[in-house]
């Protein structure tokens, strides 16, 4: 690295400017990009492009390689998110068990597919591939929170605790 | 070795309690200070937690906390709180495997079998304390043995079932039932066959729990005896009778649960469930860190040479031998060499790892210390996955922990080696588990594989020496060292040695984290620990090995699970996800449903992996359409076995497994839905349709009003009839009928 702290001026969210003032000082920077765009993603949602910038030049690397890293990965979201995220498991537990027939009533409920954002931005909803949570399959998360053996019956109620006002 | 005072034992000696002011006393040997640590951990636990008369553990993983396990041990908190009468301690345990009877609340009071509680609730929580804590009445209905239909027992015996040595236990274990008939304490004992415990010389073996004695070589003169005074007087055959010295399968007294237990032998998860995964404290009073404490001392290649003899092979699954890795790690000159803990388990169906580090991960971090020690490591990364907050929570305050007790760092347990462990975190990628995948990620890049050679272990992280196992190993090898590595290769099979953790998940009925020694049979691990299939269907396959292994049949069931048996049976061993599958389970969706999961999760790198699993899936979408054709099935093993030799990586050369296992083993179904367009699981949508039976359907108009296609026609008290040619087969009307009227029909339709 021939940059140092001082010389750059960051622009970035402080929480994540912590963190990156203190992986410059690291050997290998460069493998602290991940946790760096985590960082990002759990302050602002997303990965806002702006910032992305800010880190290519303050790793430097290019724009194309932190997005190129970005997309590679099914966490990282390039962009905004709805209020409320809910993910499906679809590990191999839930499929038998019937999940999709949970995520069927998610999307007709929401009448979004999976990857997108009801138009109010209330709602994200992505299928994860497993939560490791296989002895209550099928679940469902929404913000962080587990629900277990989740039938198509219990999804409207499960939103509604989020907000969820019926779409029909 | 055979230090006895920790937890098992009544009273720990102590000869000098903690902080103590007198004179300094000079350590001499890494050994000592963690002995000396030892003693103050339990000195201060019995102070805490142990000089009670009641201790109350409540679960606490992911899924516990799913299930509502942090309100129940609020309410319990709050309740003790105020408590006058018994003196009742309460901590928190990671995972023991129950998961189907989340959460649990186990109270062990001293010298009674264990009571545990299920699906306990903020209410139940309260009827625990009123009835078992003050008036010592046991809550019969909650508790586990009522839920499981087995009754109140005050002892459980285990006779070792003779698995390794071949030895027929069936007469001493009807002699053994006889004599507690006629001594009138047959309905107060249980008697199971459990595993073999690896004591192959002094069989048979009997185990009397909660008191934690052993009897070996028994005879009908022994047995008679043993009944007679222990069993009937409380008088324990001191002439007869040896302990279990072992750190591993020593806590079935905490444990209580027989049936889901006696059958398990836990080494990798000796302590989950049974200590509180934040606590040191209590890590140190099961001899946590002893053995890292002895390696450091030894010569590296002596380390490596007794790692060696007990045939420990990498849990990932590839099943490599754990100390050669290590060997061709330690001969690289090199100033840098990096250790890794895989713990990037993406196989969807598998939560071990998880389990491990959320229910002791000290246990992980003493693994790393002796692997990194034995292979000359000068820094130690765990990559885990961001979906696992809570584990990535307890990893990093027992770094914290361990560092602070100088295990970890500069020059820790005070020799002249540094060694650190830095947590890193994945981004839901599944081809990171791959090794050079993994080292991509941690260096901050795309997760894409390389070609091997070179290995990792010649030029692996920054092009440095590195090592990578996985979680599961790590926590077998203090273990490994305590038990010493003659024992552990007596458990399981010639060629795999040892255990493997399975999580056991689908339509079994005791879905759950299960540790078996190696050899028992797919059988006895979903039938006799997994108690069968639930809601009283029949069982059609059982897919072993994530999304690279393969489904088997029933004919299979009596294979052997060791890395072999597997493969030769079309399967895998792979991480330990094992998937139980009835007959609602379409096979032909199921091969589907994996291959959608490649295509989702191939890097892109390589064509045979990036495109051939995408013509895969086409071809395997068109069969559950029920647009197959016979030369489909031609094109189907053709292009797998394409993709198996030509793809650079194991995920690639992996990912058309489960087509070919579902072909060898299922071809029927595939057959059944080319020519007859039939899914006899009515899982495919085009290939069964929904009929209203009229002699039950009363006319509610409850499914058509659901229905979003509005097929369902009737009117009110008479019998609807759905429009086949209009429905979608969503099954909403299926859902939401309250009499059962509403079926599948996988009979050809229109």
């Amino acid at each position: 690295m021939s940059t140092t702290t001082e010389s750059i001026k960051m622009n970035l969210p402080k929480e994540v400017q912590v963190l990156a003032e203190k992986v410059l000082s690291r050997s290998n920077p460069r493998s602290f990009l991940i946790p760096l765009l985590h960082k990002l993603q759990d302050v602002e949602g997303y990965l806002k492009e702006e910032y992305i910038a800010e880190i290519a030049s303050l790793l430097g690397i290019t724009k194309a390689e932190v997005v190129g890293v970005a997309s590679f990965y099914n966490h990282f979201k390039l962009t905004p998110q709805g209020k409320h995220s809910i993910s499906i498991c679809l590990g191999t537990a839930c499929h038998v068990k019937g999940a999709g027939f949970v995520a069927d009533k998610i999307k007709e409920l929401l009448g979004i597919s999976e990857g997108q954002t009801t138009a109010d931005k209330q709602f994200s909803f992505v299928a994860a591939r497993c939560l490791g949570m296989c002895a209550m399959a099928p679940v469902l998360m929404v913000d962080g929170k587990v629900f277990g053996s989740v039938t198509p019956e219990m999804v409207e109620g499960i939103l509604c605790q989020y907000g969820y006002k019926g779409g029909k | 070795m055979h230090d006895r005072s920790d937890l098992s034992s009544p009273a720990p000696v102590m000869e000098n309690p903690v902080g103590s002011n007198g004179s300094p006393n000079q350590l001499t040997t890494p050994l000592e200070m963690v002995r000396k640590k030892r003693q103050e951990a339990i000195w201060q636990l019995f102070d805490e937690k142990f000089h009670t008369d009641f201790r109350i553990t409540v679960g606490s993983a992911t899924c516990e906390n799913a299930a509502g396990s942090q309100a129940v041990y609020d309410r319990l908190s709050e309740r003790l709180k105020g408590l006058k009468g018994p003196r009742v301690t309460i901590g928190r345990v990671g995972c023991a495997g129950r998961c189907d009877m989340e959460p649990v609340v186990n109270v062990i009071s001293k010298g009674g079998v264990p009571v545990k509680y299920v699906h306990v609730t903020p209410e139940i929580a309260d009827l625990i304390i009123d009835n078992h804590i003050l008036k010592n009445k046991i809550v019969e209905e909650h508790s586990m043995h009522h839920v499981e239909g087995v009754g109140t027992r005050t002892r459980m015996l285990l006779v070792c079932d003779g698995s390794a040595c071949k030895l027929d236990v069936g007469p001493t274990v009807s002699y053994l039932r006889e004599k507690l008939n006629k001594s009138g304490i047959g309905d107060k004992v249980t008697v199971t066959r459990s595993q073999c415990k690896g004591r192959c010389q002094n069989g048979p073996v009997l185990h009397v729990y909660p008191d934690d004695i052993e009897y070996q070589q028994l005879t009908p003169e022994k047995i008679d005896q043993i009944v007679e005074e222990h069993l009937c007087k409380d008088k324990i055959v001191a002439s007869l009778a040896t302990k279990n010295n072992k750190v591993s399968n020593r806590f079935i007294p905490f444990f209580g649960d027989v049936h889901f237990f006696g059958k398990q032998l836990r080494i990798a998860l000796r302590n989950c469930g049974v200590i509180d995964p934040e606590s040191i404290n209590e890590y140190l009073a099961v001899r946590g860190y002893e053995a890292a404490a002895s390696v450091v001392q030894m010569d590296r290649a002596k380390v490596i040479e007794t790692v060696k003899q007990s045939l420990l092979r990498g849990r990932g699954g590839a099943g490599f031998l754990t100390a050669s890795k290590w060997e061709l790690a330690a001969v690289q000159k090199s100033e840098e060499k990096y250790l890794i803990c895989n713990a990037d388990e993406g196989d969807p169906g598998a939560f071990m790892d998880r389990s491990l580090i959320e229910g002791d991960p000290h246990t992980i971090i003493e693994g790393m210390i002796i692997a990194g020690y034995a292979m000359g490591a000068t820094q130690g990364f765990v990559y885990t996955r961001i979906e696992y907050p809570l584990a990535i929570e307890r990893l990093n305050l027992a770094i914290g922990k361990a560092r602070d007790y100088g295990f970890l760092g500069k020059n820790l347990f005070g020799t002249t080696w540094s060694f650190d462990i830095e947590v890193r975190l994945g981004a839901g990628a599944f081809v990171c588990g791959e090794e050079t995948a993994l080292i991509h990620s941690i260096e901050g890049f795309r997760g894409e594989p390389m070609q091997k050679p070179p290995f990792p272990t010649t030029s692996g992280l920054w092009g440095k020496p590195t090592v990578i196992n996985n979680v599961e190993t790590y926590a077998n090898l203090p273990a490994v060292l305590l038990d010493g590595a003659g024992w552990f290769a007596s458990v399981g099979t010639g060629k795999s040695t040892g255990t493997k953790v399975f999580a056991l998940a689908g339509k079994v009925r005791n879905t759950g984290l299960v540790e078996v020694p190696m050899g028992t049979t797919l059988r006895e691990i979903i039938y006799e620990i997994g108690g069968g299939i639930s809601g009283g269907r029949k069982f059609k396959a059982v897919q072993t090995g994530g999304p690279a292994g393969g489904c088997l049949p029933e004919s299979f069931l009596d294979t052997p699970v060791d890395y072999e048996s597997l493969t030769a049976a079309g399967s895998i061993m792979g991480s330990g996800g094992m998937i139980v599958m009835d007959e609602d389970t379409c096979m032909v969706d199921v091969a589907r449903f994996f291959m959608e999961f490649m295509v989702d999760e191939s890097c892109g790198q390589c064509t045979p992996c990036r495109s051939g699993t995408k013509v895969l899936l086409k071809i395997l979408e068109k069969i559950t359409h029920g647009q197959g054709t016979m030369e489909d099935l031609d094109k189907l093993v053709e292009l797998s076995k394409t993709i198996q030799q030509s793809s650079l990586c194991g995920l690639g050369k992996c990912a058309p497994n489960s087509v070919l296992s579902t072909l060898t083993h299922f071809r029927h179904e595939y057959e059944e839905h080319i020519l007859q367009h039939k899914c006899r699981a009515g899982v495919c949508k085009n290939l069964f349709h929904y009929e209203i039976e009229a002699d039950k359907c009363i006319g509610c108009r409850l499914c058509a009003k659901a229905c979003p296609v509005g097929c369902i026609i009737g009117n009110l008290k008479e019998p609807h009839v759905i429009m086949t040619e209009l429905c979608t087969s969503c099954g909403t009307c299926f859902q939401v009928c309250r009499k059962g009227a509403v079926k599948k029909t996988t009979e050809a339709a229109r």
